[in-house]
């Protein structure tokens, strides 16, 4: 089975060791929840599997379907499949949503083929009334001026449009409030199938109940501590991380 | 003047042959301009209004005037000059000739607009043409080219909107330059009566071969009481090319001015932009994009000038620079006494692709009146790169990114327009721009 794999993963900033070998295995048609305190290496984890520059992979692999990524520019990971839906997404300001989007998923195809324009803002508006998405988003700069709200759905609706093979989700619940996780939940769930494999990050089980995973990880100090099914984040929730860092200890 | 008068520094420039041409007023201010050009020294590094310009790049060595064009250079500048779909006409110049005049459905004559290349408006709006004909020099420094220009310059567009005349579609006027080493001189006057209101768009251009070229354009635009004006300019001048442009505006009593120069072609560029606010009630609002790559060099200077109470000034100035190139904004706010409840503003931002790039913004305030409001403020940065790893993470590369990003940057501008159509052809022209500049046959 196709599948993102983290073996052993070290990874650092400025000398700094954050991740403290990191193992994890993302089967295409499963949903994978990381839930851990504060400063655990979550948000780290996220941007080492994308390739952000700062931080340094010092041993380790990450895999996808049985290929190192880590030697890959950032845009290439992603033309492989891979997405990063960001915590704080950026503005891009006087880029459209509709222009961005399209350049991305031009960048997918054969060089010399161009994109199909009538079938691209078909799905475009088909995605954004999925997300509850006025269709005057496609005219907006990128992220600038958004709500939290409005940018995690935005997020989505990329996630949606580029049709990854993996994505990772990195607290996409933050900022948000019951209606709008709601709805970034649903556009996420809509997403779910087997050529999808997800690795959700998040601080809150809240957002567990939205988008069910089929295992939950526990992350500190750069760590998986423990792994279970999603009864585990319900455990979390009532005896609260403590309880795993000192089992752990 | 009894013979041919040959320039020591451009050939084939006659001033008698001109002056067949036109009526003696105007062949007499000629002759002046051409002793004030001879008499006024090049510009010099100690000369504040030239401060960190690279004038060792302004030569006049070798340029002709007045090149008839061919039958291929009219074809091809007619066939490069689409106007956009709501235009209410266009006007194709080749060297200085103006070669086509196209009125969509004869809408400006039936309205009384006279819209007329300056060569018949000299004899056909005499008056009108003598008052205001080069009737404002910037007076930022470069007026020994500006002179030049008064001397050379041999046609151009004249546009007079009358009163209570309203066009909401934009006058289109190319200016095309064809060979090596021509020398041109453009020239657009936008006069508009009481309570009028035009669109005036002037693209300057290059033909297929063109370079080295010498151009030197004025626009001056006198904005009537309570008229508006929207005026932009594109300069794609072709590679190697000395370019000077003047822009002046005039405005009347509740008058509003909007003008937006694109700068993209050229090799050393000196751009001259004023206001004047003579009257009360006066609003102009002073725009420009520039990307620069290679080595080119773009110098601006600015003055934003009230004179009379309640006007307002709003400037901004974009600049997106790449590789070695250079930048230099120099721009004033001036309130003169009396001029109260003024309210300016300046703005200058500069985005730096590469290390080697380099932008220089001085701005300026000189306030003698009380109770006003004027702000200025520049800056300049680099890519942030967490917005480039946010782009990078959607699967474009590096170039394309970086791209996206200029031009997103420069897009604000663009956006104060309200005339989607003409935002999307200058929009582009910036796509062309970074076409070119990434081909490296052209770097």
């Amino acid at each position: 089975m196709p599948t993102l794999e983290i073996k052993d993963l070290h990874a650092s900033i400025n000398g700094q060791p954050i991740l403290k070998g990191v193992s994890l295995i993302i089967p295409q048609g499963e949903v994978h929840a990381i839930m851990g305190p504060n400063g655990s290496g979550k948000s780290t984890l996220a941007k080492v599997i994308a390739g952000h520059e700062d931080y340094e992979v010092t041993s380790g692999d990450v895999l996808m379907d049985g290929e190192s990524i880590l030697e890959m520019e950032v845009d290439e990971r992603s033309r492989k499949g891979l997405f990063l839906a960001f915590q704080y997404p950026m503005e891009v300001p006087g880029v459209s949503i509709a222009n961005f989007l399209r350049a991305a998923i031009q960048s997918r195809l054969p060089e010399g083929k161009e994109l199909e324009v009538t079938e691209y803002y078909q799905q475009l508006y088909r995605e954004m009334d999925r997300l509850g998405m006025d269709r005057s988003f496609t005219s907006r700069s990128v992220n600038e001026g958004f709500s939290g709200g409005e940018k995690k759905r935005n997020e989505i609706l990329q996630m949606a449009m580029l049709k990854p093979r993996y994505a990772i989700l990195d607290e996409t619940d933050s900022g948000l409030d019951i209606d709008a996780l709601k709805i970034v939940a649903n556009g996420v769930n809509a997403l779910r199938g087997p050529d999808l494999g997800i690795l959700l990050i998040t601080h809150y089980q809240r957002l567990l109940d939205h988008i069910v995973p089929d295992n939950v990880h526990v992350m500190a100090n750069g760590r998986i501590l423990r792994s279970g099914n999603k009864d585990l984040a319900l455990e979390l929730e009532q005896k609260g991380y403590d309880w795993i860092l000192e089992s752990a200890a | 003047m009894n013979t041919d008068t040959e320039s020591p520094v451009l050939t084939g420039v006659s001033l008698d042959n001109l002056n067949n041409r036109f009526p003696h007023w105007f062949s007499e201010e000629r002759s002046a301009a051409w002793s004030r050009f001879e008499s006024l020294p090049m510009p010099t590094r100690t000369d504040e209004r030239w401060r960190f310009s690279g004038i060792n790049r302004i030569s006049l060595q070798g340029y002709t005037t007045s090149l008839e064009p061919t039958h291929k250079e009219i074809e091809e500048a007619l066939a490069n000059s689409a106007k956009v779909e709501n235009s209410a006409g266009r006007m194709v110049l080749v060297n200085d000739h103006v070669v086509l005049r196209e009125e969509t459905e004869r809408a400006l004559t039936k309205l009384g607009v006279v819209w007329i290349p300056i060569s018949e408006a000299v004899t056909a709006q005499a008056g009108i043409l003598r008052e205001h004909f080069m009737a404002q020099f910037t007076g930022l420094g470069a007026e020994k080219f500006a002179h030049l220009h008064r001397a050379l310059v041999r046609d151009g567009v004249f546009l007079y909107v009358p009163d209570n005349v309203e066009i909401e579609d934009p006058i289109e006027n190319y200016y095309w330059v064809g060979g090596r080493k021509t020398a041109v001189f453009p020239h657009t006057l936008v006069i508009t009566g009481v309570n009028a209101k035009v669109t005036v768009v002037d693209h300057y251009f290059g033909l297929e071969g063109a370079e080295d070229t010498l151009a030197i354009g004025v626009n001056d635009l006198f904005v009537g009481d309570g008229s508006a004006i929207t005026y932009i300019s594109t300069q794609f001048w072709p590679g190697k090319s000395l370019t000077f442009h003047f822009n002046s505006t005039i405005l009347g009593r509740d008058s509003c001015a909007k003008s937006l120069n694109v700068h993209l072609g050229g090799d050393f560029n000196r751009a001259e932009s004023v206001s004047h606010l003579t009257a009360p009630g006066g609003r102009s609002e002073m725009l420009a994009v520039t990307l620069a790559t290679g080595e080119q060099e773009f110098d601006q200077r600015t003055l934003q000038d009230h004179q009379q109470p309640n006007t307002s000034s709003d400037l901004l100035y974009k600049n997106t620079l790449d590789h070695s190139a250079r930048s230099i904004f120099s721009g004033l706010i001036k309130v003169e006494p009396g001029a109260h409840r003024t309210d300016a503003y300046q703005k200058v931002r500069n985005l730096l692709l590469s290390n080697d790039a380099e932008a220089n913004s001085m701005p300026g305030l000189e306030i003698l009146a009380d109770d006003v409001r004027c702000t200025h403020g520049a800056t300049s940065g680099q890519i942030d790169p967490e917005e480039l790893f946010y782009l990078k993470s959607r699967g474009l590369n590096e170039t394309i990114s970086r791209r996206l990003i200029a031009n997103g940057f420069l897009q604000e501008v663009f956006g104060r327009l309200d005339q989607p159509a003409l935002a999307d052809k200058l929009g582009s022209y910036i796509e062309k721009k970074f076409d070119l500049s990434h081909d490296p046959k052209k770097t």
